[in-house]
């Protein structure tokens, strides 16, 4: 999986959004302390980001298609769950940076800071199949064994060919996150109704050249 | 004249069997684009000046297909949000009038304002400072009822 590749939409919901899209790209990258370039990169970031700035992005095209998007699916974008990127400027203010996590998170934040559009990365040796988004089903759970969590029945859910890997926008499913043992991700991106395609590519394409520049 | 609505009062309210459910649902979820837009627009407009609260009640739910009556009222609480942030602004922009004329006449009346201060925030401009309406020579100047307004000057400097 060299491009970006469609996952699958449950069919309900994709006669409810026809333009929701699941993309996904496999990596062969593992996760490290992010090298000073990237760390620079955040940098930089940090400086461009500014209370003004994070107030009115929410006009801004990509950020405004995901908060309706999230409204449309029973998510209040100004209560407890911001949209990604509103989460990463709201974190940017608080801690008065953009803070190092690790490569692979601080490549995802590089990619919803700089196109608007959230990227997660998944172990691609856990993941079963191809990635879609569908609704939980009864007694489902994310992940398998101890650290597995309940998922209510109904919860829009990012799943495997074997069940869910993680709640769309919320958690991934501890079995499935990139550990130090992880050889290979899988990268994943939910575009929302109204998100040029372009901005998905983007996005994805700035995850992977971070990842790549260890 | 005929009054219809005497004539057809025993009669059961019509109802369509054959909604198109689907349809209500693409106009409802257009109505809460709409009303985000609006909503942002509103949040923008007012910042940083005045603080709008548009944070919901409770929570902010989880993500999964809504029914139509979520919907709806989802589109009903962004409705009344964007009511009571258009008041606040509304409120503000009354405010703000007012104490623009209130500085006109502090600039044209001095020495019927004696004391008064007005902030650049209160009549919605940025930076920092504020009019002050002062004697002139001080003591003097309070004596002799010479009064005049004195902008002080900007922001603290960063120490």
């Amino acid at each position: 999986m060299r491009e970006p590749a469609l996952g699958w939409i449950d069919p309900q919901l994709a006669e409810e959004f026809p333009k929701l899209r699941l993309w996904q790209l496999r990596v062969d990258a593992a996760d490290h302390p992010s090298p000073p370039a990237i760390r620079e990169r955040l940098r930089i970031l940090s400086d461009r980001f500014h209370g003004a700035h994070a107030i009115a992005m929410r006009r801004d095209p990509v950020p405004h298609a995901y908060r309706v998007f999230f409204r449309h699916i029973g998510i209040d974008p100004d209560g407890e769950e911001r949209t990604p990127v509103e989460a990463a400027a709201l974190a940017r203010l608080k801690h008065g940076g953009f803070k190092s996590a690790g490569l692979v998170a601080d490549a995802a934040l590089l990619a919803v800071v700089e196109t608007g559009v959230p990227v997660w990365a998944l172990d691609d040796g856990r993941v079963r199949g191809e990635l879609g988004i569908r609704p939980a089903g009864p007694e489902e759970q994310l992940g398998a064994g101890e650290l597995a969590a309940d998922v209510r029945p109904g919860r829009l859910v990012v799943a495997d060919d074997a069940g869910p890997v993680g709640e769309l926008f919320g958690a991934l499913s501890a079995e499935h996150v990139v550990t130090a043992a992880t050889t290979a991700m899988r990268l994943f991106s939910v575009q929302a109704p109204g998100v040029p395609g372009i901005h998905v590519e983007e996005a994805l394409w700035t995850c992977t050249e971070a990842l790549d520049s260890v | 004249m005929v009054v219809l609505d005497g004539r057809f009062a025993g009669l059961p309210p019509y109802v369509d069997e054959q909604v198109d459910e689907a349809g209500a649902r693409r106009s409802l979820r257009e109505q809460i684009a709409r009303l985000e837009r609006q909503l942002a627009d509103a949040v923008v407009a007012s910042f940083p000046q005045t603080r709008l609260d548009i944070s919901p009640p409770a929570g902010g739910g989880v993500p999964r297909l809504l029914s139509l009556a979520e919907l709806e009222d989802e589109r009903d609480s962004l409705q009344r949000r964007l009511r009571e942030a258009r008041a606040v602004l509304e409120g503000r922009g009354a405010e703000i009038e007012r104490n623009r004329i209130l500085l006109e006449r502090m600039l044209l009346q001095p020495k019927r304002y004696k004391f008064a201060r007005m902030h650049r925030a209160d009549v919605d401009m940025g930076g920092c400072g504020a009019w002050q309406v002062r004697p002139r020579l001080g003591l003097i100047g309070m004596m002799m009822g010479w009064w005049q307004v004195k902008l002080s000057s900007g922001c603290p400097l960063a120490t």
